[in-house]
């Protein structure tokens, strides 16, 4: 019996039981939709998170006050001492000091509330130099940035978030209109463009104004000159280690600091960020993968389930082929061929289900999902491979049935 | 066609050589520590052309001679010659292709394949046979006409009546030309119009110079027979020619038209030896 004449037979067998053929080749359909969808679904969360720290910027640093140790031996945590300062910030501007450093945006930011003749809203106030659009990627929608010379001059000037413009003035076509903060009168000279937000913070609601007006006559307080964090611009992306390794020992330097161990603040590449990122996704992927690898091979169960009721079922049609002439390896690949075909249509069309799914789901769940090529084409070679494997056994059992018992049977 | 044919003359060609030449043969079954002789020490020589009735009451030991002589089973002791090939030694693919090419069975139950159309099933001895597509067709065409179901064609045999399922089956076990046609208790299941139809259907081939073997427990059809084969607690009981043959063949002489394929006296068929318990 040819290969075509075996595939027919097989193919007759299983029109003939439709309904359970559908079931069993549901089984596989699931399994296989759901291996595209979750490696789609982890390798997409995992682009998303990269791409979004990466829109933060590749070449940045972000150093951050650190643990102290007192004179007494006290030793403290992440921010227990105000361990930056505007000096600090100003040796690491320096090209003589940091060749490496393109760029430095010093951040002092506390929660204000900023005052119309209106209404009012608590945000973030940032206080920061005329190189923050450059060093954390952000660009205006309307009006214009703060100068240096606003910063040298401690001018009462700022720039608002969108969402802060929105919620204050009711529109974002706000410059030249007036905030109070802390009894002081702001004039609105830029409105940021949007930007999103990251994982906790609306990058659109906040007040930028000059550092020194920050420290010196809005925020101000006993650690007038400390600073929140500072933002570090590599040249380029491939001197960010050696912008690392500048920004390090001077900052050690300064603080009379000789071993890096007890340093006190703490320097974070975005690389480090996506990297522990893609790590935790990668972990989920996997976990995700695994469970529904389990659903496939609970398919692959629901496959040799059928095959064998079919077996037991077709007793006599196995006995009468026999009878006829059929040998036993000709009764095996006809079970075989039958199995892997629902192996194959439950491939085919979880694949169909997968590639759909990967177009709608994004929508309705705001994350992206990557099919790639090579989870659609194994899932395939997977799906016939079960239908094989857990075709064998009851392949096995029909070609060793003895045709007259097997004639027999009712 | 060709193929087969081709790989079925060889053996074929001895002529000379009896359908079925059993010696001593005998058949044990075991089951645990119990064992049971289904048969013991048959002898029995079927000629070419020959119309034979296996007959016995159940438990006779003639289901056991009938899976013997169609290569379902294999014995125990003896020897078991068919068309001149021992299938003693055969393998059970070996055996599978002995039954495709010499053996063509009609059963009780007819055992037609449901989701398959009256040409498809007859087309089956074929397909195992490696006969190529356009021939099957062909050969399957000329089959279901000989036995008067051209009409019938392409129809499922939920479609057809009793009678003409049988005769399906009987197109079936014609179309790949065996030596031998097994009919188990053909009529066993059919009212007595399609028994009558069943057995002219057998009696036509016969005619023809067919080699037939009927199992059977009904005397009623064991006379279509010539000869009358009695099986009883697993031995040959009596080998005799049917009494309305031998009726007819005192009438009417040797005019059968079975006759004229030679060789084959009417009465107490020449090959054939009774052996017994007696």
């Amino acid at each position: 019996m040819s290969w075509t004449e075996t595939l027919r037979t097989g193919l007759a067998a299983i029109r003939a039981h439709s309904l359970r053929s559908t079931l069993t080749v549901l089984g596989i359909l699931i399994g296989i939709a759901a291996v595209i969808l979750t490696v789609g679904l982890g390798l997409g969360t995992q682009k998303d998170v990269s791409e979004q720290i990466s829109s933060l910027g590749s070449d940045l640093l972000i150093v951050t006050p650190g643990s102290s140790t007192s004179s007494e031996g006290t030793r403290g945590g992440f921010g227990t001492r105000a361990t930056l300062t505007r000096s600090d910030a100003e040796a690491l501007a320096s090209e003589v000091n940091a060749p490496d450093v393109a760029g430095v945006a010093p951040e002092k930011s506390s929660q204000l509330s900023l005052e119309t003749s209106e209404t009012n809203w608590t945000t973030t106030v940032v206080g920061t130099t005329a190189d923050w659009p450059s060093v954390r990627a952000r660009t205006l929608a309307s009006g214009e940035f703060f100068t240096d010379e606003d910063e040298a001059t401690g001018a009462a000037v700022v720039v608002l978030g969108s969402s802060t413009a929105t919620e204050l003035f009711g529109s974002t076509d706000v410059v030249g209109q007036t905030v109070t903060m802390s009894d002081l009168t702001f004039t609105v000279v830029g409105v940021l463009a949007d930007a999103g937000a990251d994982s906790s913070t609306d990058l659109d609601d906040l007040a930028v104004i000059p550092l020194s007006t920050a420290s010196d006559q809005v925020i101000g307080g006993r650690d007038r000159n400390a600073l929140t964090t500072v933002y570090v611009q590599a040249a380029s992306t491939d001197q960010l280690s050696a912008a690392y390794q500048e920004v390090e020992s001077l900052l050690l330097n300064l603080h009379g600091i000789t071993s890096a161990d007890s340093a006190d603040f703490t320097i974070n590449s975005q690389d480090a960020l996506v990297s522990t990122a893609t790590a935790v996704y990668r972990t989920l992927t996997v976990l995700l993968t695994g469970i529904a690898a389990l659903s496939l091979l609970v398919g692959g169960i629901g496959v040799m389930n059928i095959m064998l009721v079919s077996v037991t079922e077709r007793t006599r049609e196995i006995g009468l082929r026999k009878a006829l002439g059929a040998p036993p390896w000709a009764i095996r690949r006809q079970f075989l061929i039958e199995a892997s075909v629902l192996g194959l249509a439950g491939g085919v069309l979880g694949a169909v289900l997968g590639i759909l799914g990967a177009r709608v789901l994004p929508d309705l769940l705001g994350t992206s999902i990557v099919v790639s090529g090579l989870a659609v084409v194994g899932s395939l070679v997977v799906a016939v491979g079960i239908g094989l494997v857990f075709g064998v056994y009851p392949a096995t059992r029909a070609a060793r049935l003895a045709p007259i018992d097997a004639l027999r049977s009712e | 066609m060709a193929e087969a044919l081709v790989e079925a003359e060889p053996v074929a060609v001895d002529a000379a050589a009896p359908v079925i030449d059993l010696q001593g043969a005998g058949k044990t079954y075991r089951t645990g520590s119990l064992e049971f002789e289904a048969l013991k020490d048959v002898d029995l020589r079927i000629e070419e052309g020959e119309y034979v009735a296996v007959m016995g009451p159940s438990g006779s030991g003639k289901s056991t001679l009938m899976n013997l002589l169609g290569c379902l089973d294999t014995l125990t002791v003896g020897s078991y010659r068919l068309a001149g090939e021992d299938v003693n030694e055969l393998d059970e693919v070996e055996l599978a292709a002995i039954r495709n090419r010499r053996i063509g069975f009609v059963f009780q139950q007819f055992h037609l394949l449901p989701s398959l159309s009256a040409w498809r099933n007859v087309e089956l001895p074929l397909l195992y046979g490696h006969v190529p597509a356009a021939d099957r067709r062909a050969r399957a065409e000329a089959a279901l006409e000989r036995v008067g179901l051209a009409d019938k064609f392409a129809n499922r045999p939920g479609e057809m009546s009793g009678g003409q399922q049988q005769r399906v089956a009987v197109a079936r076990a014609l179309v790949g030309e065996p030596a031998l046609l097994l009919a188990d208790e053909p009529t066993g299941n059919l009212d007595s119009a399609s028994t009558k139809d069943v057995l002219a259907l057998l009696d036509e081939l016969h005619a023809q110079g067919r080699t037939i073997v009927l199992i059977t427990h009904e005397l009623e059809v064991a006379e279509h027979a010539r000869r009358v084969v009695r099986v009883l607690d697993g031995r040959i009981q009596s080998d005799t020619v049917s009494s309305r043959h031998a009726n007819s063949a005192r009438s009417a002489g040797a005019a059968g038209a079975a006759g004229a394929a030679g060789g084959r006296a009417p009465a107490g068929a020449p090959g054939s030896m009774q052996a017994g318990a007696r």
